[in-house]
């Protein structure tokens, strides 16, 4: 069956149409606590100049903000304002863990830095490096896009699904002893 | 490096002939007082030698340090803002006296930098008007600074509730 569309009329899905909006106007919350965020101011200014990928609209308000961008360490003490703050923000929103201190802990291991803010609040994107470019910032925000039109719903569906629950068993921190004993020793000697 | 001998003289006359443990090493000059007599020296030096200002007050621990004799070493930077004289004065303390008279009476300035030694080493400033931590969350427990702190901690990090999607 066909039926003749008029003029300026496009048709679409609505989770399609509501992914594509929310992709392209990403508002950062910049949560930038150390030298990473050196490079995510970077990322915003004229040189690099993230407005073209329609994320330039820092907001250092939580209630205007729907993506976080963790740029830098978090220690102990700034963790339950980082939980804050995420919680003030309006779904839908999401989250990049921008460099090794923010995903890992990177270099500080030590008793006050978290080792990996994705232990205590949900990370969509993870940037690797010590500090990384503002380009790498760029293509984990057009992953997030790619991310967003992808699985994003109209409602929000994607959010509630019980994977996302569960924390990832890499991150769950193996008690000593707990190591298998039976692994196979590579090169075969025991 | 300024000539120090004259503030030497000085003390050796208002304390007597103790045995000043005065070194010099790679241009510090250091002077070592026991622990009663440390307020009384740093008075004397602020207000009859001219020691004007605090540069920093600061700690070392000396667990398992060789030949090290006593646990914490204070640390008091002094500077006479006119000769440009300065003067290390140390201060060595050893539990369970971790205490010392606060030299905030002497310089405002004192007031952070003892809060921080507080913080971390467990060192009491005896008259300190307002001895908190300063950079560690209030209930915090321990002192990790010290060397028998463990360097991973005792948990803390790993010690909050995990946000999930659903509560978001
Ligand atoms: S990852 Fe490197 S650049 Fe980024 S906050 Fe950590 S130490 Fe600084």
């Amino acid at each position: 069956m066909e039926i003749e569309v008029p003029e300026n009329v496009a048709l679409t899905k609505l989770d399609w149409l509501a992914s594509w909006c929310r992709k392209n106007s990403l508002w950062p919350m910049p949560f930038a606590t150390a030298c990473c965020g050196i490079e995510l101011m970077a990322t915003g200014a004229s040189r690099h100049d993230v407005a073209r990928f329609g994320a330039e609209v820092f907001r250092f308000s939580p209630r205007q903000c729907d993506l976080m961008i963790v740029a830098g360490r978090v220690v102990m003490k700034m963790l339950p304002v980082l939980q804050r703050i995420w919680l003030q923000m309006p779904e839908p929103k999401w989250c990049i863990s921008m460099g090794a201190c923010a995903s890992t802990g990177g270099i500080f291991d030590t008793y006050s830095v978290v080792q990996g803010i994705d232990r205590f609040i949900p990370v969509d994107m993870y940037v690797p490096g010590c500090p990384p470019r503002p380009e790498q910032l760029i293509q984990a925000i057009i992953d997030l896009q790619d991310k967003i039109q992808r699985e994003g719903s109209f409602l929000g569906n994607e959010f509630i699904t019980d994977a996302r629950q569960q924390p990832k068993r890499a991150l769950q921190e193996l008690e000593l002893g707990q190591v298998p004993r039976s692994l196979p020793i590579i090169g075969g000697k025991a | 490096m300024v000539d120090l001998s004259g503030v030497l003289e000085q003390l050796k006359s208002r304390f007597g002939e103790r045995s000043w443990d005065y070194s010099e090493y790679h241009k510090n000059q250091r002077l070592v007082v026991a622990a009663d007599l440390c307020f009384s020296v740093l008075e004397f030096l602020k207000k009859t030698c001219g020691f004007d200002m605090l540069i920093d007050v600061t700690c070392v621990d000396y667990l398992h340090y060789r030949g090290a004799k006593d646990r914490f070493g204070l640390v008091y930077i002094v500077l006479n803002t006119v000769t440009g004289q300065r003067l290390i004065v140390r201060a060595f303390l050893n539990e369970p006296e971790l205490k010392i008279p606060s030299v905030v009476p002497l310089w405002e300035g004192a007031n952070w930098l003892e809060r921080e030694v507080f913080d971390m080493y467990g060192i009491e400033f005896t008259g300190h008007p307002d001895l908190r931590r300063i950079l560690l969350p209030d209930e915090f427990v321990g002192f990790p600074l010290r060397k028998d702190y463990p360097l991973r901690g005792r948990g803390e990090r790993h010690n909050f509730e995990r946000i999930t999607r659903g509560e978001g």
